[in-house]
């Protein structure tokens, strides 16, 4: 498929580990149209402003047919589209349902009680690192600890989980805008069906998790039906897989390449609250928004973006904006008013970000608590393929055996 | 000496003063601190408690939810303060540069700040306000009574004005299930605020909630029994309620009493101050070294045609205190004006209630997104053309958006395609605001004149 030039660059593989400098380029001018007629929004206040205004939807069908742009494996298959790909109202009754057993007001204890659960995850994925002199943060722990957390979350049986890594991975490949789709359709009739069935259960014996719940919304008088549950299940089953772990793997790194912080770190666990903002600020684990479409024309920052056109919104550009963010490319925890743009704002704000934030709070404190002298062997460490969620693929790291 | 050189001793070693130790008050000691002041700062406020957060008031602790002693408000850093707590401000003497509390202390001041926002507005007939059972809110001691009466169960709680504050209490009162009646003079609940055509969303909400709401009506007398207890509300349509509790929700009264003979253009609608916060005196005249912030202020704004605005909103007592707190320790063109656009948020009936901008300006209405009947939408207000305010029911992330069409003065009616749009071509409404000469019950904004002297010197007492 054919990319705009910068579109382009931005997903070359060649610069995942440093998309930094392409972003500083494009910030030259806050929006940038493509030769394919996107339109890349690269500083903060744009950013922002756009991800709030009303004229962007981000349901599919209003992309101007034969816009470039992303594969998006939710198109063309017989499932309905997950609420982050749709507007207002759909939006809002799913999203507000899917809320209701998972957060405030109706579940203000929900995560809070799953906090010891999620600890006792991540004990014993440290525990699991004893005798090792050689870890790879991401498989040994940042990747496994998210996968267990939402398959408690949404109650899906653990000894299901090996079924569905899989088919998780390559559905949300299809988020990559360089890759083709088949494949990502595919994993996701095969997600679906698998999903379908567990509702099913589900309706009969609820158990623990947001599912069992949400299995009772659906039928004659529930507010969503059974097919649309199936789409929210698998954006929070994907959504919850290849987001933290970028989370956690991004600031395991970004810790060993800033050793003092590291040291401060160490002595000072409650850092963990402002180091993690940070982190979601100078490396954010969702890197862009590509899919986003202009419903009538879009007066910005001396453009005028058309109707129908594609929009890009560049999250880390925008986090990296010095009209926003003193010495942008500076890692500091004690940033004040450190708004980031990581989990984006707005309607689509990320519905997950106090499960990551309370994840990723207990899990850094107590990996390098446990591991000793931990140091790269290879940086930068091999990245993943997709450039929107982007984060290391593994993360080798030389150590001197674990803390009791 | 030059003005710079008086601003420079007046941070290192001037007096401060600041009457109203709540919202307003406290974030402007904590801006002066921030900018570096380090002269004496006094606080001096007539509650005993250090300052607290009232929104929960009408909400959760209301609900019992949370104790009334947990809403002191958190503290941004440490501001070295003298507290005069429990002791209120009776006078103020310009000339001698002091504040007089009621115990006859007299406060000296190089700067003056007032902070004293509001009071409710009483029943109007004493005797009938002093039944047990009748009650106002407006202060912590005041809500955590009344969240005591609901708990112990009422028969039927009365409200009497539909107000914010007053639809607040009827929404919590309903969640506790506790029976309540609505009395308000206007056609629906929040008139004042949004007009009929949203208004009429507002009552639908209270109805589906089982509340007896009745509009167009007002209470003519609470009727107590022998032991001064209430027990009946007698209504200007001939009839009567049986009631234990009444909560008189009527709009609130400046507090400018202790201003009385000091000079200053403060009156029952504010203490009219510029846009740098800097006070007038009853000439018209900008004072330079007293200031007003928060609820009590009224100022002029140039986004609304520069009329003067009194506010009752949480966040523009944070803001005008910041900008109050920075002028009153800057000079000439480091003065900053208070350009916040008024943004204003209720909780009611499990929906979220906000507006932006200044709705009672508008002429025209359209439901840009969502739509009435779903009690999930927006409502765009326009002035002459232009979009001069915004209210959402539960759409509130959208506001932002709006905000910046009033900042920008995009043109009314937005004719463009947006997300939940239901139609393709907006039919501007009158949003029927009610004859702005009759009073209302809340008026959490209130419009008057267009220049300072425009008002003269007619500042008259407040009405008793
Ligand atoms: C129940 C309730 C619910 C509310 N809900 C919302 C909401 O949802 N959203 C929103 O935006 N706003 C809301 N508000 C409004 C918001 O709380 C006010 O805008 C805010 O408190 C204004 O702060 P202030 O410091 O200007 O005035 P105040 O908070 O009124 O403080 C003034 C202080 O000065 C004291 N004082 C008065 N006279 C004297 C004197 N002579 N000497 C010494 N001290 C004196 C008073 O006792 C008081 O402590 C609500 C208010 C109430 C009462
Ligand atoms: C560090 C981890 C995470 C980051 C950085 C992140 C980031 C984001 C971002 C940027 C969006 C906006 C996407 C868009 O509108 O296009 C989003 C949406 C979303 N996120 Fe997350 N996320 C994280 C973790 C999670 C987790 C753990 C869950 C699972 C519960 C989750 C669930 C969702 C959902 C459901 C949406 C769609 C929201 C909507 O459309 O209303 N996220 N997230």
């Amino acid at each position: 498929m054919a990319l705009g030039t910068m579109s382009a660059q931005i997903t070359d593989f060649a610069n995942r580990a440093d998309p930094y400098p392409l972003y500083a380029a494009l910030r030259k001018s806050p929006v940038t149209r493509q030769d394919d007629g996107t339109y890349l929004v690269s500083t903060y206040y744009e950013v922002r402003s756009l991800a709030n205004d009303p004229r962007l939807s981000n349901d599919l069908r209003n992309r101007a047919p034969g816009a470039g742009g992303p594969a998006v494996a939710e198109e063309d298959t017989n499932l309905p589209p997950s609420f982050l790909f749709h507007d207002p109202p759909e939006h809002d009754r799913l999203r507000n349902t899917t809320m209701r057993p998972f957060g405030p007001p109706h579940s203000p204890r929900f995560l809070h009680d799953m906090r010891d659960d999620i600890a006792e995850i991540i004990t014993g994925l440290l525990d699991a690192l004893e005798g090792k002199d050689e870890v790879d943060v991401v498989e040994d722990f940042a990747y496994p600890l998210p996968v267990t957390a939402i398959c408690r979350i949404l109650g899906v049986p653990r000894e299901d989980e090996p079924r569905f890594h899989g088919w998780a991975d390559t559905v949300a490949s299809g988020l990559d805008p360089s890759q083709g789709k088949e494949k990502a359709q595919e994993a996701r009739r095969e997600l679906g069906a698998y999903l379908s069935d567990l509702i099913e259960a589900k309706r009969r014996h609820p158990g623990s998790g947001i599912l069992g719940s949400l299995a009772q919304e659906t039928g004659s008088n529930g507010s969503m039906s059974t097919a649309e549950l199936v789409s929210t299940s698998m954006l929070l089953l994907i959504a919850g897989h290849e987001t933290t772990v970028n989370l956690i793997g991004n600031a395991t790194l970004t810790l060993l390449r800033h050793p003092d912080i590291l040291k401060r770190f160490q002595t000072e666990p409650g850092l963990v609250v402002p180091l993690v903002e940070e982190v979601l600020r100078y490396e954010p684990p969702v890197q862009f928004i590509p899919f986003t479409a202009a419903l009538s024309d879009i007066d910005i920052a001396g453009t005028t973006i058309p109707k129908g056109a594609q929009v890009w919104l560049l999250l880390a550009s925008a986090n990296r904006d010095p009209k926003r963010f003193e010495d942008p490319d500076r890692f500091d925890p004690d940033r004040e008013d450190n708004q980031h743009l990581g989990f984006y704002t707005g309607i689509h704000y990320c519905f997950g970000a106090p499960l990551a934030r309370m994840e990723a709070q207990l899990a850094l404190p107590l990996l390098f608590r446990r591991i000793k002298n931990p140091r790269l062997t290879a940086d930068p460490p091999p990245y993943r393929a997709n450039p929107v969620l982007r984060g290391p693929h593994h993360l080798p790291v030389a150590i001197d055996g674990l803390a009791a | 000496m030059s003005a710079d050189a008086d601003v420079q001793a007046l941070r290192r070693k001037g007096r401060i003063v600041v009457v109203g130790a709540s919202l307003a008050g406290l974030r402007a000691a904590e801006t002066l601190r921030d900018l570096g002041f380090t002269g004496s700062l006094t606080l001096i406020g007539d509650e005993p408690y250090e300052p607290y957060d009232r929104p929960p008031l009408s909400k959760q602790v209301l609900l019992g939810m949370e104790p009334a002693e947990d809403t002191a408000l958190p503290r941004k850093r440490d501001i070295d303060a003298e507290w005069r707590l429990g002791a209120a401000a009776a006078s103020l003497d310009r000339a001698a540069e002091h504040v007089r509390l009621v115990n006859g202390d007299a406060v000296p001041y190089d700067r003056l700040l007032i902070t004293t926002g509001t009071k409710a507005r009483p029943w109007l007939h004493p005797e009938e306000a002093a039944l047990d059972g009748v009650f106002v809110l407006r202060t912590r001691d005041d809500s955590a009574r009344l969240s005591r009466k609901l708990a112990a169960g009422p028969r039927r709680v009365l409200v009497i004005g539909a107000g914010f504050t007053g639809s607040e209490i009827a929404s919590v009162c309903r969640e506790r299930d506790v029976e309540v009646t609505v009395a308000e003079r206007a056609p629906a609940p929040l008139v004042g605020a949004l007009g009929e055509v949203v208004a009429a969303a507002a009552a639908r909400l209270q109805r589906d909630h089982g509340v007896d709401l009745r509009c167009g009506v007002s209470v003519t007398a609470l009727e107590g029994d022998q032991a001064g207890r209430l027990r009946r509300a007698h209504l200007s349509d001939g009839s009567a309620i049986d009631v234990d509790v009444a909560v008189v929700s009527l709009g609130a009264i400046r507090n400018t009493e202790w201003l009385a003979g000091s000079g200053l253009a403060a009156g029952p609608r504010g203490v009219a101050c510029d846009a740098g916060c800097r006070v007038f005196d009853v000439n018209g005249i900008v004072t330079d070294d007293i200031y007003a912030a928060g609820d009590v202020a009224r100022s002029p704004h140039p986004l609304f045609g520069y009329q003067f605005l009194s506010l009752e909103h949480w966040g523009n007592a944070v803001e005008q205190a910041q900008v109050a707190a920075h002028n009153m320790v800057s000079t000439g063109p480091d003065r900053r004006p208070h350009l916040w656009v008024p943004m204003f948020w209720s909780v009611q009936f499990g929906v979220n209630i906000k507006s932006v901008g200044v709705p009672t300006m508008g002429d025209q209405l359209v439901i840009a997104q969502g739509a009435l009947a779903e009690g999930r939408f927006v409502a765009v207000y326009g002035y002459r053309g232009r979009v001069i305010a915004a209210a959402s029911f539960d759409s509130g992330k959208w506001l932002g958006f709006y905000q910046q069409q009033i900042e920008t003065g995009a043109s009314f009616p937005p004719d463009y395609a947006m997300v939940d749009r239901r139609t393709d071509a907006l039919q501007p409404v009158d949003p029927a605001f009610p004859d702005p000469h009759l009073p209302t019950h809340e008026p959490t904004v209130t419009l008057t004149g267009h220049s300072p002297t425009e008002r003269g010197v007619q500042f008259t007492a407040p009405r008793a």
